[in-house]
């Protein structure tokens, strides 16, 4: 088990190398200049030199790698002009081209947003999706089933933009139950903080709901197939605990681990709902960042992101394994 | 006038097929009892209905389509009529289940004392102490050793006779009065069968226990049961207490059955009508193939086990040498390596004296499972067709005619070139194999476990058939499989493996009928005896053997 | 010897392979009324965007033109008239700041939709097909690093590459054809690893081994052994993918980084109707339940497709429907 462990981890790191490999050839050697991006249309070539200077693209591509890759470890230093250096703490992600800030700490600012959406969908769904697709395994054959399926299916056909709009309209223009919600830090009013969420987390957790009922339904009944089933009915065990008792262990695996994945995607992936909402998270920084070709903050945020997936990825994986031992020993 | 355990009066069991309302018949009007402390044995070849009939006396087919007409009356339960509680209670309480795949069949997330004691709550009602306490009773019982530790592991960290052990604790835990065997050894080694059917033998004596048992296996049956029912495409062929059915037959099927049967001491299928039937004096020329000391391991660094660990053997034309060996005693690895498919780690591989590496032309392979050794989506010519074109033969024509040869020479018709596998049996596409061995011409053929998929007619058919092709083009074969009767009846010569090793190699006659090495001995004896009076015999003696181990 | 005793029995459930086997799927999903429901309402939006010229030809409407005189500028730009504005001329009313013609955007916008979907999986597939069967079939340190190459796509949401890329994406580049490219080459990765197991699995039958020993390459093998088996998997996962591509496209198009205006497209109106969802609830309802519908039609045929397609479809037999009242 401890060299499962340690290969899950090893691998993860390497795939967070290669990640920032990749990254970084996509946005600093892509054809376009990005110096030229980050100053704008109105600049003129000295401008542009300088900017190029500032952002040490003047080294070779190998060089502005390792640079990165020592920011990250140990902080860098970035010229200021005039012989003046600008510090980056450790781990350091670069500067706004906009604000000046350090792409660490604005990654750090924005993350509690992101993830008290993330938490509240995730709790949704495992009650909701993974409640729903037990219930209908159990009901298999049944109208119940119908139902059910017809609505996850119509669920997974919508996409979350189109049920956080017409919850919005729905809830905020015509019931007038809740006014239109704007982020409140949790840390200044918790009552706040949930109301203003209320809306986002229903549509992001119903949302993932469909998905993940289809799942559990899907992989219980997979579950029951199996043979080991068949001997447990034919030993008169009842319906009800051979798909309590014995299938759902066989089915929740995947439901963790997929939810460890979807997690991990949705700290910085919930893009269109904090668009949408208006939550100052990672997503929204993402696109506010996008809009201004603000590449350092682009780059630290899919970064970031991508860091949140791997991670995560090995978690399921670890959860997996924990769940059924036969993984790790195989 | 006690009673019957078990009543079967017509039973009829449909299965839906396809959406349209369509049905086939599974089980057609068989009917038999059976009383308290009796055995039955229902057998028959795949597609018979013999697992059907046990599924409908625990009423397993509710709720899945299924419709049933007859009456089943288990225990004095009306199965078709019972309510569900009475249906829960009567399964393990009454009648109690032992499944086929020991590994499948149990829950692979729980301890098996767990799974046990659930399923004696269910019916005792007992305290959790008190079930598991039971539980690690019953797996004494069936011989774990150091049941109160092995009752906390998991199913994968049994082995498969350990797993089917448990399988019968978990019926015994419940006190049934019919025990319900469906092929509980097929998945076995031959020796680790013999203590199972030895246990629920003993059971069954110590408990008065009924017992069903459903097998293809007509040697399992002869040693286990009072009473046989031979079954045939649903319908029940002949009925009658074990040893007449197997000595005096009435109807033809069963004849038909038991003459395919391959026996230890029955005919030698590669020397029927050979007018010469001792061994051949070896040519003067070099072996076909020859082996020196090949190894293989597999398994990552510091569990590296090995597969094969030095085998030496040769074939010379015209001979058939057999490989017995158990389960995990790499004889499908040594296979593998002597055609070229896997190279050995150490040791050479000569054909005709010359060493080969790799896949070289000149031999070919019969594979075990009819289903995946034909690409589903290619028709069999174009399989047959395909070692001549890799060849390079172009001419489309000539392509034709020389499958169409091949097709008839395997005993199909020529214009089933551009037929698809799913269109054939088993033992038809094992025929399509066997044809694409031979499209190259070969000088070594290596089969795999060529018929134990198949039902034991089948199975005779098909190493006629190669005993045949061997006669009249004189190639060699390399004859791999576990059942020890079929390959006395098609080997010249016969190497015993255990563990990558060869224990025993010599002539068949002088292997079987003078075995050397004490585990030839153990195998021999392990072998299911058709002969009822024989097989009690050898019973008394396996068990005397235990006895003194 | 005699044939006659062995009894032929193709297995059930086995799609049979061949030049029939498309036949036989669509025989196996047209049995589901949804499914028909499904092929039927994605025939007509295909029809209606083909058409689209035609159509915007025949009611007179071009898609780009503007009516100021039918919104009403004191009111911000609401539409005149009930229901957005629908009119004998504007059939589904006109879009509200503008006055363009909806009925003729919204059909533009279905011709975007089904190309960027359609394209996007059509590259996906070939990428996925490609790099997973070089993962099973090379050796094994290119293994290793195809094997690194998916986990680390997978590891980059492609919605948020998606966007991010935009950034950097010279402005003139075709804006239908730099979504395709994104959302094809930056979610490959669940094919490929699935192409890869079912070829690893593929690759252990036994008529594999049997065209090695006749002398078959490793192409040879590829091509005729295992490509043919790995069609109904890979049909299965791109048809499931079609409506996930459709919505990244319109996702991306929501947040502004997707489709250009003046090109119309569903997202980019669902994105506009976020501030008119109170004074025209229409515009908001057209967009949305058009591209509610054709994802769903998606959705419920690559389901279709999927069980047609599925060797286990007969398992749900063995599991019953857990009621075991009397039978």
């Amino acid at each position: 088990m401890t060299r499962f462990v340690l290969q899950r981890i090893g691998g993860a790191l390497l795939v967070l190398l290669a990640l920032s490999v990749l990254i970084h050839v996509l946005f600093y050697f892509a054809p376009g200049d990005p110096a030229r991006l980050a100053c704008g249309e109105r600049c003129n070539p000295q401008q542009i030199a300088q900017v190029r200077e500032q952002l040490g693209l003047n080294e070779s591509a190998v060089a502005q790698y390792l640079h990165f890759l020592q920011g990250l470890v140990a902080g860098r230093d970035y010229s200021a002009g005039a012989g003046q250096a600008l510090h980056c703490d450790a781990p350091c992600l670069g500067f706004s081209y906009q604000t000046d800030q350090q792409v660490t700490g604005l990654i750090l600012t924005r993350l509690p947003a992101t993830l008290s959406l993330a938490l509240g969908a995730l709790a949704i769904w495992l009650l909701v999706g993974v409640g729903t697709g037990l219930l209908s395994a159990l009901r298999r054959g049944g109208i119940t089933e119908r139902l059910l399926t017809v609505l996850t299916l119509a669920g997974t056909g919508t996409p979350v933009f189109i049920l956080g709009l017409l919850l919005l309209m729905a809830v905020c223009a015509y019931l007038q139950w809740l006014p239109f919600p704007t982020y409140v830090p949790l840390t200044e009013d918790p009552e706040q903080w949930a109301w203003n969420l209320l809306l986002p987390w229903l549509t992001l957790g119903l949302f993932e709901s469909a998905k993940y009922a289809r799942l559990t339904r899907s992989s219980t009944l997979e579950a029951l197939a199996e043979d080991h089933i068949r001997t447990f009915r034919a030993y008169g065990v009842g319906e009800r605990a051979l798909v309590t008792r014995h299938a759902v262990r066989g089915a929740v695996a995947p439901v963790i681990a997929l939810s460890a994945v979807d997690f991990g995607t949705m700290i910085g992936g919930a893009v269109l709902t904090e668009s949408l909402f208006g939550i100052p998270g990672l997503g929204k920084t993402l696109i506010d960042a996008v809009r201004v070709v603000d590449l350092p903050v682009v780059v630290g945020v899919v970064l970031a992101i991508g860091a949140a997936v791997v991670v995560a990825g090995a978690i399921a994986d670890l959860l997996y394994a924990a769940a059924d031992r036969r993984v790790a020993l195989a | 006038m006690t009673q019957a355990l078990v009543e079967v009066a017509g039973l009829v069991v449909d299965f839906p097929v396809g959406g349209a309302g369509d049905h086939v018949r599974a089980v057609d009007g068989v009917s038999f009892t059976l009383r308290a402390g009796r055995a039955l044995g229902i057998v028959g070849e795949s597609g018979s209905g013999k697992s059907t009939v046990a599924a409908a006396l625990l009423g397993l087919h509710r709720g899945t389509g299924a419709r049933l007409a007859g009456t089943v009356r288990v225990g004095g339960t009306d199965v078709s009529a019972a309510t569900p509680a009475e249906l829960r209670r009567l399964r393990g309480g009454t009648a109690a289940m032992v499944f086929q795949d020991p590994l499948s069949s149990l829950d692979p997330y729980l301890a098996i004392g767990d799974q046990i004691a659930e399923v004696h709550r269910i019916h005792s009602g007992a305290s959790r102490r008190a079930a598991r306490a039971r539980a690690v009773e019953v797996l004494d019982r069936v011989g774990i050793a150091d049941a109160v530790r092995r009752s906390r592991a998991r199913p994968h960290e049994f082995s498969g006779g350990m797993r089917q052990r448990a399988l019968i604790a978990m019926a015994l835990a419940c006190e049934p009065r019919l025990l319900i065997a469906d092929e509980p050894t097929t998945a076995l080694d031959v020796t680790v069968q013999a203590q199972i059917l030895d246990l629920l033998h003993g059971l069954r004596e110590e408990r008065g226990l009924g017992l069903l048992l459903v097998t293809h296996d007509v040697g399992v049956a002869a040693e286990s049961v009072d009473e046989l029912l031979v079954m045939r495409d649903g319908a029940a062929v002949e009925r009658g207490p074990v040893a007449s059915v197997l000595t005096a037959p009435a109807e033809p099927y069963t004849r038909e059955l038991l003459a395919a049967v391959p026996r230890l001491d029955g005919p030698r299928r590669s020397r029927s009508g050979h007018p010469d039937p001792a061994p051949r004096t070896p040519g003067p020329d070099a072996p076909v193939v020859e082996a020196v000391g090949l190894r293989r391991e597999f398994g990552r660094r510091g569990r590296r086990v090995a597969a094969v660990a030095g085998v030496s053997l040769a074939v010379r034309a015209g001979e058939t040498l057999g490989i017995v060996g158990e389960s995990g005693s790499g004889k499908s690895t040594l296979g593998r390596m002597l055609v070229g498919l896997l190279e050995p780690d150490s040791g050479q591989v000569r054909h005709g004296g010359v060493p080969a590496t790799g896949i070289t032309g000149g031999v070919q392979m019969v594979f075990q499972d009819p289903v995946s050794s034909l690409n589903p989506r290619r028709s069999v010519g174009e399989s047959i067709a395909d070692p001549l074109r890799a060849a390079g033969e172009r001419d489309t024509a000539a392509l034709r005619a020389r499958v169409g040869e091949l097709l008839e020479r395997v005993g199909l018709e020529a214009g089933h070139y551009d037929r698809y596998p799913h269109e054939f049996s088993g033992g038809q596409r094992q025929r399509v194999g066997i044809a694409r061995a031979l499209a190259p011409r070969p000088r070594l053929i290596v089969c795999d476990e060529p018929v134990s998929a198949l039902d034991v007619t089948t199975q005779a058919q098909v190493t006629a058939l190669l005993a045949e092709l061997q006669r009249e083009s004189g190639i060699a074969l390399v004859f791999i499989a576990h059942d020890l009767a079929v390959v006395r009846q098609v080997s010249d010569r016969v190497a015993v493996m255990r563990a990558g090793e060869i224990v025993e190699e010599g002539p068949v006659d002088e292997v079987y009928d003078r075995p050397a090495h004490p585990y030839t001995r153990q195998l021999l004896a392990a072998v299911p005896e058709l002969d009822p009076a024989l097989a009690a015999e050898r019973r008394s003696s396996r068990q005397e053997a235990y006895a003194t181990a | 010897m005699s044939i006659a005793l062995e009894r032929s029995a193709p297995a059930p459930g086995a799609v049979p392979p061949g030049a029939g086997a498309g036949r036989q799927v669509w025989r196996r999903v047209r049995r589901r009324p949804s499914a028909l429901a499904a092929a039927a309402v994605l025939a007509l939006l295909v029809l209606l965007a083909l058409a689209a010229p035609l159509l915007s030809h025949l009611t007179g409407q071009d898609p780009g033109a503007y009516h100021d005189d039918l919104v009403d500028s004191a009111r911000g730009g609401v539409p005149l008239g009930s229901f957005g504005g629908i009119s004998a001329d504007h059939w589904l009313g006109v879009e509200p700041g503008t006055g363009r013609d909806l009925f003729t955007r919204l059909l533009y916008g279905a011709r975007i939709s089904l190309l960027v979907a359609l394209g996007a999986v059509a590259v996906q597939t070939a990428v996925g097909v490609g790099v997973g069967l070089a993962a099973a079939l090379g050796g094994r340190f290119a293994g290793r690093l195809i094997g690194l190459a998916t986990d680390v796509m997978i590891a980059l949401p492609m919605l948020v590459i998606g966007i991010a890329l935009t950034a950097v994406v010279p402005p003139d580049f075709p804006r239908p054809l730099l979504l395709i490219l994104l959302i094809g080459l930056f979610d490959w990765g669940g094919t490929a690893r699935m192409v890869r197991a079912q070829t690893l699995a593929l690759r252990g039958l036994d008529f594999v081994d049997a065209a090695r020993l006749s002398g078959n390459g490793t192409l040879r093998i590829a091509c005729r052994e295992l490509l043919p088996s790995l069609a109904a998997p890979v049909i299965t996962i791109a048809a499931i993918k079609v409506p996930t591509a459709m919505v990244a496209e319109a996702s991306l198009s929501f947040l502004g980084v997707g489709v250009k205006p003046p090109t119309p497209s569903w997202g980019q109106m669902l994105s506009s109707a976020q501030t008119w969802f109170r004074a025209d609830p229409a515009y908001v309802l057209l967009p949305a339940g058009l591209l509610f519908v054709t994802v769903l039609a998606f959705t419920v045929l690559g389901d279709a497709v999927r069980t047609a397609l599925d060797p286990r479809e007969g398992s749900r037999l063995r599991v019953g429907t857990g009621k075991e009242s009397k039978a």
